[in-house]
């Protein structure tokens, strides 16, 4: 079993919120609400990507400003892109990146400790080793496109789920935060535009808190394959194709009447549509992993930049879930695998495209794991983890040391002492990859550390 | 509506707000779990003007026009439809004044006459009576004051059950009208309480229901009535009351002066928070009340709230705001000048009864011979349960009803729904999906024993009257026809034959209900 009651009762609490929308008061007492709950949301379908898209925000605009707002960015120069993916659960960070040689490690972690034999080889590290299903992020290392966090966290880390990631997702240790961090990027004047829904996009059918906006517009997409007509008890073909016949035909008669028209012509268009979007975006020529949520997203999401949608940030959530609280073993691999093989293979994507240079991905999970084993061949949640930041402009560089095992490596409550703080990557992607003031955008900001996670020439 | 954003909104929320919490059970794929239920405890949102809102647009012409003369100009009876009533007009009736026909219905209000079957809208007797199977969530009876989407399903229950129909809807429209959103209340309780205001006096005399809504603990709570501090006297009701309420923006009926004023004069509403209650003992307390004098409108007074109902529906430019606001409820275009007049003089000579205008509008020639009206996305679910009797079940009526548009409690502000954007291929691809929930279960099966000798004409009989004989122009009929004459392949045999025939029942019944000509009544 890899999950916790715990855990899996936030997730419910969080979707129950995000399905009611603005305030529906089912939040727990005490936990912090998610970044972006009170934002209004209206459904529109945005015809060039195939896709429905639920626009969050910019609450005086209609619908059809948004459709011009997309056109207009669209016109417009394309600039670099930020992509958020959460690994939920709280990653183990040392069984993606393990400290073999660490006694302490060897010691502290009994049945999910991983040995020399087996791991694969960190590209210029001496003391860490990947996880076997890690091969596809550890090709993508190897190439120099992965900045490397192995102690990724914040001072006094959360333990909870809940309010550890929304710290995260509002880039803050503010848990009354109702920005998100990208989309507090988006609303600072000259980034985002009040009526391009798609600047901040979220995949998976609901807004991600990161990208909650105070000002301008952003929207979560479901599947671009959704746009369909079906009937029940309706499914021999000679029967679909008279009933779709019918569907096409009924908005096109011609009518005085304003009213109907109105009807009519809002018919014509859906059956248009409807035609129109068998397959908006192509297919891709590098070949993803099969089943595997993720890599449809993330095929999807180059295939709209392919198509110069303008997108400026993204998230998304990553396969499976990491609160391995027990059995760790059985779905820590497998998880970590259709993980790193889709993110092999949106990387190739996005570079056979030619559009690699306009994106990073930064990869994160709400905390790491406690060193110390529990007895149910699991790990509980600890606080400094693995963070990765992926892209052709990525530095490489392995950012702060993974700590020892001891004394001076784990604190008084037996968890992993942080060597890199996230609001410093975020500082650092905000100025060296997006050209903006991380000051008006972290709260903090010139407290915080800076680090070379791309390349700034 | 609110110049801030949504997200400063809940930013302003979160600062004030404090929650009360209980520990409900309910059902999650078959277990029962306990749930902690919280409520803000305090949800005062800080409201600021915008720009006119998305009222309808017969109600706020857009230049200023000279103040009309103190009392209506002399004007005759509203024109009474004098053509037949028949089963068509009953039907359309139906729709306008409720939430369509169930089977057969049309035609016994038909039976009545014009005048017998506005007066058993309009004058219903006793109680309202639910007719028809129990509403239910998974099996479980509804909660709508603590459970997702149970509020929308619950009231979407009263309107295809109700047997009065007409006071549904008026709780509809004036829903609506007054804009009441139960997540800047967060107290269910009150917001269901302020709805049976309408169920109560929605017909009554308007001067009597604006008095009502400006006491509501949830309207005090939602245009901050409760904190409105005399010193510093928060304007917010003071604005609505006149703008979007009774008089209307941009056409002179007011100043930002008399809003002020109107302001003060509102002061005095109290109410206490309780721990596990909520906002609680909401009274008048004279002590907080701005006690000097007030300018509105050109009067001076030591006005208070009661006298600002008065001085609003006084205002010369209130009687022709109520008329053409009321009839953009039930007739699509604009009243001509006499017609205008005519509802004016009998809206005053009634003492502001809404009964008396209401049942004008559904006598008059427009509403019977002029152009059909858009279905919004909540008449449209309501009818379709209705035509087919079928019970309020599942949660997916609200998620589809909202993606079209309308979520019942929760207008997207105090100005109501925006009723222009209810037909476009978002909200269509809803309604289909909508239908698609109502009809699985009930659509024929490919079981090889359809009837083998239907015919297109009698497939599509049966289809219409499936729905209860619907409303189906020419045109329209015609293109279900080719349907019903493609659908079957001829070379088919035996079972394909019988099952494509059932298949083509299914696709016609589904094609009909989402038919653009159902889209409107």
């Amino acid at each position: 079993m890899s999950c916790c009651h715990d855990f899996s009762r936030s997730q419910l609490l969080r979707s129950s919120v995000a399905q009611a929308g603005d305030g529906l008061p089912a939040i727990e007492f005490g936990m912090p609400t998610p970044a972006g709950t009170g934002m209004t949301r209206r459904a529109m379908l945005l015809g060039s990507a195939g896709m429905f898209l639920t626009v969050y925000g910019a609450d005086k605009m209609g619908i059809d400003a948004f459709e011009t707002g997309v056109a207009e960015a669209f016109a417009g120069p394309q600039g670099a892109v930020v992509v958020s993916i959460f690994l939920a659960g709280g990653i183990d960070g040392m069984s993606v990146l393990a400290p073999v040689y660490d006694t302490n490690y060897q010691s502290l972690r009994t049945s999910t400790r991983l040995d020399e034999a087996g791991t694969l080889a960190m590209n210029g590290s001496s003391d860490l080793r990947w996880h076997p299903q890690a091969q596809g992020l550890k090709d993508l290392h190897d190439a120099g496109k992965v900045t490397v966090f192995p102690a990724i966290s914040y001072d006094q880390p959360n333990q909870s789920h809940f309010t550890s990631r929304h710290f995260y997702e509002v880039g803050a240790l503010d848990p009354v935060a109702s920005t998100g961090w990208m989309g507090r990027w988006l609303d600072l004047p000259g980034v985002g535009q009040e009526n391009n829904p798609i600047q901040g996009l979220s995949l998976g059918g609901q807004l991600s808190p990161a990208l909650a906006t105070a000002r301008v517009a952003v929207a979560a997409a479901t599947s671009p394959s959704g746009y369909d007509f079906p009937s029940p008890g309706v499914y021999d073909n000679y029967v679909e194709a008279a009933m779709n016949g019918g569907f096409d035909q009924l908005g096109n008669p011609a009518t005085d009447d304003p009213i109907l028209r109105q009807a009519r012509q809002a018919q014509r268009n859906a059956a248009q549509l409807r035609s129109q979007l068998a397959t908006p975006l192509g297919s891709s020529p590098i070949t993803y992993p099969a089943n595997n949520g993720l890599a449809n997203d993330l095929r999807s999401l180059v295939l709209l930049l392919k198509a110069g949608l303008p997108i400026r940030a993204c998230a998304i959530e990553g396969n499976g879930g990491f609160d391995t609280h027990s059995a760790q073993n059985g779905s820590f691999g497998p998880n970590l695998q259709s993980n790193c093989l889709a993110l092999k293979a949106y990387q190739e994507h996005l570079e056979a495209e030619g559009i690699a240079d306009r994106v990073i991905t930064f990869v994160w999970s709400e905390f790491g794991r406690r060193p110390e084993e529990n007895d149910s061949n699991g790990t509980d949640h600890g606080a400094a983890g693995v963070g990765f930041l992926i892209g052709s402009k990525a530095t490489g560089n392995t950012i702060g040391e993974f700590p020892t095992l001891d004394a001076t490596g784990i604190d008084q409550n037996g968890n992993v002492r942080l060597t890199s703080d996230f609001r410093g990557v975020y500082c650092s992607v905000i100025e060296d990859w997006l050209n903006a003031d991380a000051a008006m955008v972290i709260p903090g900001a010139d407290q915080l550390p800076r680090y070379a996670v791309v390349q700034t020439t | 509506m609110s110049l801030i954003t949504t997200a400063e909104t809940a930013a302003t929320r979160k600062k004030r707000s404090k929650k009360k919490c209980r520990t409900v059970k309910r059902r999650v794929n078959g277990r029962v779990v306990r749930k902690r239920i919280c409520t803000k405890k305090r949800k005062v949102v800080v409201r600021k003007k915008g720009p006119s809102p998305a009222s309808p647009p017969v109600t706020t012409p857009l230049t200023p026009q000279p103040a009309p003369p103190t009392n209506p100009p002399a004007a005759g009876d509203p024109l009474v439809y004098s053509g037949a009533f028949g089963v068509r007009e009953a039907e359309r009736l139906l729709w306008r004044a409720g939430f369509g026909p169930k089977a057969g219905q049309a035609a016994a209000l038909a039976g009545l006459g014009l005048e017998g079957a506005i007066s058993s809208l309009t004058r219903p007797a006793g109680a309202a009576n639910l007719i028809g199977p129990e509403p239910s969530d998974d099996g479980d009876p509804l909660e709508p004051e603590d459970r997702y989407a149970h509020d929308h399903m619950w009231w979407l229950d009263r309107m295809a059950r109700s047997d009065q129909q007409l006071i549904e809807r008026i709780a509809l429209i004036f829903h609506d009208w007054f804009g009441l959103r139960r997540d800047d209340v967060g107290q269910m309780d009150l917001v269901m309480a302020h709805m049976d205001l309408y169920r109560k006096h929605g017909l009554g005399s308007f001067r009597d229901l604006l008095m009502e809504v400006t006491k509501d603990p949830a309207m005090l709570l939602f245009l901050n009535g409760a904190n409105s501090d005399k010193n510093r006297p928060n304007e917010n009701y003071g604005r609505e009351v006149q703008e979007l309420y009774s008089l209307g923006a941009d056409r002179g009926a007011y100043t930002e002066t008399d809003i002020r004023e109107a302001a003060r004069a509102l002061t005095g509403w109290r109410a206490d928070y309780v721990d596990q209650v909520g906002w609680t003992n909401f009274r008048y307390d004279p002590g907080q009340h701005d006690n000097r004098n007030k300018t509105i409108f050109g009067h001076t007074g030591n006005y208070d709230w009661r006298d600002i109902v008065d001085l609003c529906i006084r205002n010369p430019y209130h009687r022709s705001f109520f008329v053409l606001k009321m009839w953009s409820y039930f007739v699509p275009v604009p009243p001509d000048a006499a017609t205008q007049a005519s509802l004016e003089k009998l809206y005053v000579d009634s003492d502001w009864s809404i009964r008396a205008v209401v049942e004008a509008i559904l006598r008059h020639p427009a509403l019977h011979s002029g152009p059909p009206m858009v279905k919004s996305p909540v008449l449209f679910s309501a009818g379709v349960l209705r035509a087919l009797d079928k019970p309020v079940d599942s949660t997916s009526l609200m998620y589809w009803s909202e993606n079209a548009g309308q979520r019942l409690f929760n207008p997207p502000n105090v100005a109501g729904w925006n009723d222009r954007a209810w037909l476009d291929t978002s909200t269509l691809f809803n309604r289909w999906r909508l239908v698609y929930d109502a009809l699985d279960g009930l659509h024929e099966e490919s079981n090889g024993s359809y009837d083998l000798t239907e015919t297109p004409q009698e497939a599509l009989t049966k289809a219409l009257a499936f729905w209860g004989g619907p409303a189906v122009r020419p045109e329209t009929n015609a293109i279900l026809m080719t349907v019903a004459a493609t659908a079957v392949n001829p070379l088919s045999t035996s079972n394909t034959a019988r099952n494509q025939r059932a298949q083509r029942q299914n696709a016609l019944r589904h094609l009909i209900a989402s038919s653009p000509d159902l889209q409107t009544c």
